[in-house]
């Protein structure tokens, strides 16, 4: 359903600090598909979902999703398609506005925005109704002003708001690596929760190669700017992480141990 | 300090509300310091005075025009500043800059008076008894008239900006105004709530522009120069004054106090005899004073706890 082809990227053209950061990179998801996308800093994980979201443009290739071309498409029309995650916790809320707020914004993703209420009472049910299911305790206060929230509690907001209208594909970007290890783990349960209950197309990046491994039906590595690793079904649950580090540790010369990947 | 300059300070407060409620849209909602005001300000007085004086048409169609040409105003400087990447301050400055040719064309002098002309206050003022018939002086009924005037401004205003900013379009601009990166990620061209957002603020203070030539009597080319400061005034102040206010329709009440309180605590300062002329230093040390208060309380904070 989304077919990445070719795609090359590079930041600073003609400058010295140039760099490519995603090189001929081809991918292509199927439907229902849960990947993980695994690599090191500066491998083009987050380039790669910047490309999909429309962020910014490719050098050259193209990106279809569903068939259609969405390679030029603006971010924000390409959004209706796509629900985001983000590695900052508060990137993907309204900070001074109420939680049903937040959610209506949320709600309308997609569809024609006009001079009605910003939010209806027959919505606002639906919304208890599903922060209810994040567990949380939020549907008692859907008019504090998100700010109030702490990371977690604004991650899983960002994550139900990413929901709200079916997307075509969910893009998580880290959105787990800014939270303490207990809040992470509840996060990442209620993003598998909401991926299987919603049968979602979903491409979950991590620095966690435990994380990367336990989720999703398929597994990718990227290093400088091209998947170096692709395994999905049985492959992909006997993989331990050090068959993921040895490969690593193949590509990268050994230089592994630099980085900031999470070994435990 | 007598009760007669509280009197006519309400009513300028009242006045300028609108352009404060204009201020608060960019600076307070839509995060964005607008510069645009001091000239699209002046472009409603210009048009407004321009209207009576020459074209001695209706001074209630100058405020629409005034409304529109300010609508106008701020469009460019949203276009500067979203597709042609301009840094926001500058492209406001670039806006009010031009603005000011502009309206010297308009009016084709530095000033204009409405002084034997048939302005708002006077057409109103024909409507009503004479000031000798109802016994009192003709200051008092002229205040009254404004007091009166401005109060209905302002009250039309926050009520069709309390029902605008909770329509869809509406909370996406408050929300562009938190956090534009979410805001596109739910299908929302930011750069058009942007340049909305701008247009909407100077189009209301055209208006108070228009408004404020209309009651005072007279437009002048310089009339804009350095009210970000009042708008900015007028609204801090309105934050002191009411604190907890987190509804929105009282959040922009306390802003009409704000400007009319602003108002009095210049008529009274300067009954105390401070020199006209060093008003702006004075407003200007007020509102830095007031913007800085949560950087300096949370720099006691710091010191207070240094652990980490």
């Amino acid at each position: 359903m989304l077919k990445f082809n070719g795609v090359y990227k590079t930041f600073n053209h003609n400058t010295v600090n140039e760099k490519r950061v995603i090189n001929d990179l081809s991918l292509h998801l199927q439907r229902g598909d849960f990947v993980t996308v695994i690599g090191g800093n500066g491998a083009g994980k987050s380039t790669l979902l910047n490309l999909i979201a429309g962020v910014y443009p490719p050098d050259s290739g193209s990106i279809l999703l569903e068939g259609e071309a969405i390679t030029h498409l603006p971010e924000y029309k390409r959004a209706k398609y796509l629900g985001r995650v983000f590695q900052d916790p508060m990137m993907g809320t309204a900070a001074n506005m109420e939680i049903q707020e937040n959610l209506a914004l949320a709600y309308r993703r997609g569809k024609r925005r006009g001079l009605r209420w910003g939010i209806t009472n027959k919505e606002k049910q639906n919304y208890i109704e599903k922060l209810t299911n994040l567990g949380l305790g939020l549907e008692t206060r859907m008019t504090s002003k998100v700010g109030l929230l702490s990371g977690g509690q604004r991650q899983a907001l960002t994550l139900l708001m990413a929901t709200l209208q079916q997307p075509k594909l969910l893009l998580l970007d880290e959105h787990t690596a800014a939270l303490d290890p207990g809040t992470a783990e509840r996060v990442l349960e209620l993003t598998q929760q909401i991926v299987s209950a919603n049968n979602l197309t979903t491409l979950m990046v991590t620095h966690n190669m435990k994380q990367a491994i336990q989720y999703g039906n398929r597994l990718v590595m990227m290093y400088e700017g091209k998947i170096i690793f692709d395994v999905s079904g049985v492959e992909k649950s006997d993989l331990k992480v050090a068959d993921l580090l040895k490969k690593f540790e193949i590509v990268s010369n050994g230089s592994f141990a630099n980085d900031r990947m999470i070994l435990s | 300090m007598n009760l007669l300059s509280i009197y006519g300070a309400t009513a300028q407060g009242l006045t300028w509300t609108i352009f404060a409620l204009g201020v608060f849209i960019t600076f307070r909602i839509l995060n964005y310091a607008d510069l645009t005001c001091e000239g699209s300000f002046a472009l409603g007085g210009s048009i407004s005075s321009v209207f009576v004086v020459s074209l001695k048409l209706n001074p209630i169609l100058s405020l629409f025009v005034a409304l529109l040409s300010g609508l106008a105003a701020g469009a460019i400087t949203g276009l500067l500043h979203t597709k042609l990447k301009i840094p926001s301050i500058l492209s406001g400055i670039l806006t009010m800059f031009g603005l000011y040719s502009i309206n010297l064309r308009i009016m084709g002098q530095p000033n204009t008076s409405l002084v034997g002309n048939k302005s708002l206050i006077f057409m109103i003022k024909d409507i009503l008894p004479t000031a000798d018939e109802l016994g009192i002086k003709d200051f008092t009924l002229q205040t009254g008239v404004v007091l009166v005037v401005g109060l209905i401004f302002s009250l039309v205003a926050i009520a069709f900006l309390y029902w605008f900013f909770g329509t869809e379009i509406g909370s996406c601009i408050r929300a562009t105004g938190n956090n534009d990166t979410m805001v596109r990620a739910q299908g929302v061209n930011t750069d058009m709530i942007k340049i909305a957002g701008l247009s909407f603020s100077n189009g209301l203070i055209a208006l108070a522009g228009a408004l404020v030539t209309q009651t005072q009597g007279y437009a002048d080319i310089g009339m804009g120069q350095g009210v970000i400061v009042i708008g900015l005034a007028s609204i801090v102040i309105g934050e002191v004054l009411f604190l907890k206010a987190k509804n929105f329709a009282v959040m922009m009440l306390a802003i009409m106090c704000g400007s009319v309180v602003y108002r009095i605590i210049i008529a009274i300062i300067l009954s105390w005899g401070l020199d006209t002329n060093d008003m702006k230093l004075f407003t200007a040390i007020v509102v830095a004073l007031a913007l800085s208060i949560p950087t300096l309380l949370k720099n006691k904070s710091l010191f207070v706890r240094k652990e980490v």
